[in-house]
């Protein structure tokens, strides 16, 4: 069953469309890289599916509940969590305290002012569990603001990862880092898919990262739709080298 | 980590060891009890304040508003209603608290500057109810007529208005009370969620956090902070007026957060010993008091933005 299918997707601003009419499907366990030139509309399409901000035309279902109309904190509620482009943290708490704030709301916690020695424990094994799995267990204590660029990023998807969705959708995860930085985030990503089984959707610039791990591509241009395939076949298409490239001399 | 905690426990200690013997060792240094009673209430204030500014991060300019509104209900029960002073207490304490949660849903959509100055506008609406209902609140002379009651218990009375000591311990008892559960809430799950919106509302709306709701109940029972500490300064003066409810005594207790530290929880109360002593001894030397005041806060927020206490603490980790 498909996890994510868009339908027909607009969104206009004023007399500006940065999305026109764009439809695609994402099966479970998949994963999707979405790709395009600058202000192709990629970002404006993720925050249509992440409720950001609502569609001018089209619809939107997840798990084949129609989600178009719901807010932001619901789509979250059903398993879908997302990261920004410009990583955003609570920067003056620490790596544990970050990731406890979303194992929290993932839990139901939000409201409350006591958790008793059961609640508190498995919470802080969940915690523990997610940082490790995004090997940041040495910098649990850490705050958040100080760390490096690359551990930022790893302490981000940690957060949106003790939601436990089962998709994440990924902005950009490697923009402005190092080769060493994508390298580390790029594996993370990878044991994402591979060993959690998580769907992910993911907007990169990095073609390496794209055809190191995508399953399949979507191709945006211009705010419309341009191509959809496998790595090689995208690879291989004319109409997306054109698109990077500019017309062939 | 036992280290920090020993530190943390011996803070405590001390904080706590120095206002349970304040009546002994204020007069030492020129100090008298009633102006102890003011400090710890002008305290609670800035921290009931601070609960909102510094732990969710939302700036609320109207905060006297709920202070007076606290005063000004405890008055009128003990004037009309019955001479008892934990009641005073409690009316005030819902009447303020109440209010400020059915205003506040009306405002937890704005943000920065425009929630301010709804928060102004909203304050100012009290302030001039006060001034001008005469019949009821005495308008700008005041309510009057209304007096701390002895607390009885059957075996014995303790004599709260005579005697400036017993009252003192009284004001330290209901502080020690509200500042216990504004420290509970603030280690909550609740509370982490609170200062997970000061450091990131995007975030924190992406982590299915209902941002609206959080911020209204955070402000809500700021409110019930704030009309409690006010109904308690009614009994202080035995006496309330519609300063009490001015946005500028609202800035009085942005003020003493600032310049005692925001982000710290202690921060406002040592603000408050500051600004409050500082008024009493200089508004004997001069009327212009309030000029030294700005001096001093325009030093403290060019040198160290965080106020006192956070310049201490970050001494503490460099």
């Amino acid at each position: 069953m498909s996890v994510l299918e868009v339908r027909n997707l607009s969104k206009r601003f004023g007399s500006l469309i940065a999305v026109r009419d764009i439809s695609l499907t994402v099966e479970r366990g998949e994963l999707r890289a979405v790709i395009g030139p600058n202000g192709a509309g990629k970002t404006t399409f993720f925050n249509l599916v992440s409720g950001f901000f609502a569609p001018s035309a089209g619809s939107i279902l997840f798990d084949g509940r129609d989600i178009t109309g719901l807010p932001a904190h619901r789509r979250v509620a059903l398993g879908m969590t997302r990261t920004f482009q410009i990583t955003e943290i609570f920067p003056e708490l620490t790596v544990f305290e970050n990731v406890r704030v979303a194992a929290e709301a993932a839990a139901g916690y939000r409201l409350r002012v006591w958790l008793n020695r059961a609640e508190a424990a498995e919470l802080h094994r969940r915690v523990e569990a997610t940082l490790a799995l995004t090997a940041l267990s040495a910098k649990a204590d850490r705050l958040v603001g100080e760390l490096a660029h690359g551990d930022q990023r790893a302490a981000e998807i940690a957060m949106a990862l003790a939601l436990r969705p089962h998709l994440l959708l990924l902005d950009e995860p490697t923009a402005g880092m190092g080769d060493q930085e994508t390298y580390e985030v790029t594996q993370l990503i990878r044991r994402l898919h591979k060993d959690a089984k998580l769907t992910i959707v993911l907007i990169e610039h990095d073609m390496r990262v794209v055809f190191h791990l995508a399953d399949r591509i979507t191709v945006l241009d211009q705010g419309g739709f341009l191509a959809e395939g496998t790595p090689q076949e995208i690879a291989a298409s004319e109409a997306v080298q054109t698109a990077y490239l500019g017309q062939a001399a | 980590m036992t280290a920090e905690r020993q530190k943390h426990l011996a803070v405590l200690v001390a904080i706590w060891g120095a206002l349970v013997f304040a009546p002994y060792w204020m007069p030492l240094f020129g100090g008298y009890t009633a102006l102890g009673s003011r400090v710890l209430v002008l305290g609670l204030g800035a921290m009931a304040v601070n609960f909102l500014l510094g732990f969710t991060g939302v700036l609320s300019f109207g905060h006297a508003a709920w202070f007076g509104l606290g005063a000004y209900a405890c008055g009128l029960t003990l004037k009309f209603v019955a001479s008892s002073t934990p009641l005073g207490l409690v009316a005030g304490t819902l009447v303020g608290g109440v209010a400020g949660g059915l205003l506040g849903a009306l405002l937890v959509r704005r943000r920065g500057i425009y929630f301010a100055m709804v928060t102004i506008a909203f304050g100012q609406v009290f302030y001039y109810i006060a001034f001008q209902w005469l019949s009821v609140t005495g308008g700008d002379d005041g309510l009057r007529g209304f007096a701390r009651q002895p607390l009885d218990f059957k075996l014995f009375r303790i004599d709260l208005l005579h005697n400036d000591v017993y009252f003192y311990y009284f004001v330290l008892v209901c502080f020690a009370l509200a500042v216990g559960i504004m420290a509970f809430i603030l280690r909550s799950p609740f509370g982490r969620t609170m200062i997970a919106i000061r450091e990131n509302e995007r975030r924190a709306r992406f982590l299915g956090i209902q941002i609206e709701l959080h911020i209204w109940i955070a402000f809500t029972l700021s409110c019930f902070f704030m009309a409690f500490a006010g109904a308690l300064y009614a009994l202080v003066n035995n006496f309330a007026d519609p300063r009490m409810l001015h946005y500028s005594l609202s800035g009085d207790f942005i003020i003493m957060a600032v310049m005692g530290g925001m982000r710290t929880f202690w921060g406002p109360l040592l603000g408050a010993i500051v600004f409050v002593v500082l008024q009493d001894y200089l508004s004997s030397v001069t009327v212009n008091w309030m000029s030294f005041i700005g001096i001093l806060i325009v030093l403290i927020v060019l040198f160290f933005p965080r106020g006192v206490l956070g310049l201490l603490r970050q001494r503490r980790t460099a």
